[in-house]
């Protein structure tokens, strides 16, 4: 019988993992602190935060898209990097697309994803089917990856009759589920974050947070976001394992990702992956970047490093990709995002029903009434109504 | 306190069910089993609910801090943890934005919730979680996403507990649509609500009251059933009168009673109405009295600008019951200042039962 089954549950000793100290005899002058495992020193020195030489890059490629060391060639097929090559490269057609389509009037509001690809595509194709994503909102590449349909995208766009809103995730009982998490370096200052990381590191969660430091939160640049080693040198704060990638460097971002997934799952702790990147477009299309940064630091990132391009020059080197190749799937992926846009632009827009509907799980009697009220007054009046473009 | 708890009890039992129920009393003493009405506090009436929505479904779960070992801050979590483990009864870092966002996550994925805010002044720092992620979500998901969390803990004055400790959620959160809001007085509303705020696929802010945890209630047999459910959305008559319609919820409730067990023997008949819920509220059953009784008078703790009072109002003016006022409403609520320590300023910014009584009178012209 042990020590604690002497004792009446109320008055058992609190569980060993609760104390989490080293066992010291208090003859010795050992620290005795509850809240820290550590030494005593005799010198007053204050940490410094090191900014100048930070928290390494872990890179695959290097900007030709030459392996540096073999042994972290993550050796995807080529299907696969194929695969990884026109997410990239679709995503980025839609979305000049559908930036074009706004400034035009047909759209209300776009985010673009240029420069970003590569952090989108590279942690989406290191989970599993099964994973749980949680996007901040620069994540589409993500959905891509994972066959969301160009109709869904387009149907978000232009709130028409498709759109169906988020998927609800089911629940599910599986215990090789991670769970990811993305968001950028200025979403990282919310208080939430630190309830997240704290949270994720002492539940002991298998979340990866991914964030994605592109450099801007919409005109803040990081110098004024933070004054740390970016948000890599927080993880460790928390007792969070944490590695800062090359976000360009789409092999890099698999790697980190998939190695952070497999032991989050494997020994039940968070892990942080920042991924550094640059975000080449505006912050949406409610933004002017050129008011805050010079044209010539966008150029020097579209021009001399992009994470399509590295991958694409990756895919020559290897004889998987040519020109003629890259011509005609440019040719087609526009023509698919053509397609998708115009039908989604012809589609008709939700019921007028649905204005009342989804405050709560019922439809409360005051919201019924007014819906009535609306269907007879459309009965009566709805030949001045443009209710030929809604669904009934 | 226990005399007028004494003056509370009789008042409860008081009006046209008295006869009836002391007939039923002695039947059942005929046939040999006498009605087991017991008397119940409501932290009891509360930790009975708990413990009856824990057994009955195994998604329900109470986060918060110190609900498991410590027995809860208020103790209403009381032996819970010993009998439902670490998975069910769960503490927290002091983190409200950290563990809101985790119920209302779980409450996504399919658990049932109960997230406990040590007071509802804490749930400021989480307001984000319960308004944005809790009561829009099924909105903004098109239906798909529904979050079945009840949040919970004490709202509004307690004694001595300074500004910053003493606020009245009621009018913030029944502000919201996605939301639902409900307020217990007595043991029964407690039990009750809690339970079918439990059951309620919506998320449900439940706004109970430190000083009301202490005071017992007479709980008929019927509301000791495991299955005892109060409905949301629908006010009760504690006291039925014919010359004022007295509307309040929570504590005042209690104020409005002894108000009118004073009137009474100045041949004053007031009708108590116990909202029970805030949102959605029950209008109805306001109008039917105010237009029984010709005036009205609202009395709740919370600030008066914007408050459960000026609802009340408004909404008599968009309906029937405006036609039957004899005198405009009367909204009476806590002082318009931040909640004073010193307890003489403190008893005197909330309304208490010298106030109704004027209030009455004055409305009355008497």
């Amino acid at each position: 019988m042990s020590e604690s089954d002497a004792f009446p549950p109320h008055l058992r000793p609190v569980p060993q993992r609760v104390l989490r100290q080293q066992q010291f005899t208090s003859l010795e002058e050992k620290p005795q602190f509850p809240g820290a495992s550590a030494d005593f020193v005799d010198k007053l020195d204050f940490i410094q935060p090191n900014v100048i030489s930070g928290i390494p890059i872990y890179r695959v490629m290097d900007r030709q898209g030459q392996i540096i060391n073999p042994d972290e060639d993550p050796q995807l097929s080529q299907e696969q990097v194929l695969k990884c090559y026109k997410t990239m490269t679709l995503l980025n057609t839609m979305d000049r697309i559908l930036y074009e389509s706004q400034r035009q009037g047909r759209i209300s509001f776009y985010m673009t994803n240029y420069g970003e690809e590569g952090t989108h595509v590279g942690s989406a194709a290191a989970l599993d089917d099964t994973d749980l994503v949680f996007g901040q909102y620069r994540e589409a590449g993500v959905l891509m990856y994972r066959d969301y349909p160009l109709d869904l995208f387009m149907a978000q766009c232009y709130g028409n009759a498709s759109d169906t809103g988020k998927g609800r995730q089911m629940p599910r009982d599986n215990a090789s589920r991670a769970v990811i998490c993305y968001f950028g370096e200025g979403a990282a200052s919310e208080g939430d974050a630190h309830a997240g990381f704290n949270f994720a590191a002492t539940l002991e969660c298998p979340i990866l947070f991914f964030c994605r430091n592109n450099g801007y939160a919409i005109s803040t640049p990081t110098s004024e976001q933070y004054r740390g080693d970016g948000i890599a040198a927080r993880g460790p704060g928390y007792g969070i394992m944490s590695i800062r990638v090359d976000g360009n460097d789409i092999f890099a971002v698999y790697n980190a990702t998939r190695e952070a997934r497999r032991r989050a799952i494997a020994e039940n702790q968070p892990f942080l992956v920042e991924a550094m990147t640059y975000r080449i477009g505006h912050h949406s299309t409610s933004d002017d970047s050129s008011a805050y940064r010079s044209v010539d630091e966008v150029n020097y990132w579209d021009k001399q490093d992009h994470p399509i391009s590295r991958l694409r020059h990756h895919m020559l080197g290897r004889g998987w990709w040519d020109e003629e190749q890259e011509k005609s799937w440019r040719k087609k992926s526009r023509k698919r995002v053509m397609e998708a846009f115009e039908q989604a632009e012809r589609k008709l827009k939700p019921s007028p029903q649905h204005l009342f509907s989804d405050v709560y799980c019922e439809m409360p009697p005051h919201l019924q009434k007014q819906q009535e009220a609306l269907a007879r007054h459309l009965r009566l009046y709805g030949e001045h109504y443009p209710l030929e473009h809604f669904e009934k | 306190m226990a005399a007028a708890a004494g003056a509370l009890r009789r008042l409860v039992r008081g009006g046209p069910q008295q006869g009836l129920g002391r007939l039923l009393q002695l039947r059942s003493g005929i046939h040999g089993s006498a009605p087991a009405a017991v008397q119940v506090t409501v932290r009891d009436a509360l930790n009975q609910a708990l413990d009856e929505e824990l057994e009955r479904d195994e998604r329900v779960f109470l986060l918060g801090e110190e609900v498991a070992q410590y027995d809860g801050a208020y103790k209403i979590s009381r032996g819970l943890w010993k009998k439902y483990g670490d998975k069910r009864i769960i503490d927290t870092p002091i983190s409200e934005m950290g563990f809101t966002g985790i119920a209302v996550g779980a409450a996504m994925a399919g658990l049932r919730p109960i997230c406990e805010f040590m007071t509802f002044n804490f749930s400021m720092q989480a307001i984000d979680q319960v308004i944005n992620s809790a009561g829009k979500t099924l909105y903004m998901s098109a239906g798909m996403v529904s979050v079945p969390v009840v949040f919970r803990g004490p709202n509004g004055a307690s004694a001595g507990v300074g500004a910053q400790h003493s606020q009245c959620f009621a009018a913030w959160y029944g502000h919201c649509p996605g939301l639902k809001v409900v307020s217990p007085w007595s043991s029964e509303d407690a039990k009750g609500l809690l339970k079918a705020s439990v059951r309620d696929d919506n998320p449900v802010v439940m706004l109970e009251n430190e000083l009301m945890y202490g005071v017992p209630f007479e709980m008929s047999e019927e509301a000791q059933s495991k299955d005892f459910l109060v409905p949301i959305g629908k006010a009760k008559i504690e006291r039925q009168g014919t010359h004022v319609t007295l509307v309040s919820h929570s504590r005042s409730v209690g104020h409005c009673l002894e108000a009118a067990a004073v009137l009474v023997k100045e041949g004053v008949e007031c009708e108590v109405i116990n909202l029970r819920t805030i949102r959605p509220m029950d209008v109805e059953s306001i109008e039917a009295s105010v237009m029984k009784t010709n005036h009205l008078i609202t009395v709740e703790g919370g600030w008066p600008q914007f408050g459960v009072g000026a609802e009340i109002c408004a909404r008599m003016m968009e309906g029937p019951a405006f036609n039957y006022l004899d005198a405009p409403a009367v909204r009476l609520t806590g002082a318009d200042v931040p909640m004073p320590y010193a307890k003489i300023l403190e008893e005197n910014c909330l309304p208490q039962v010298k106030d109704i009584i004027f209030a009455v009178k004055k409305i009355l012209n008497i």
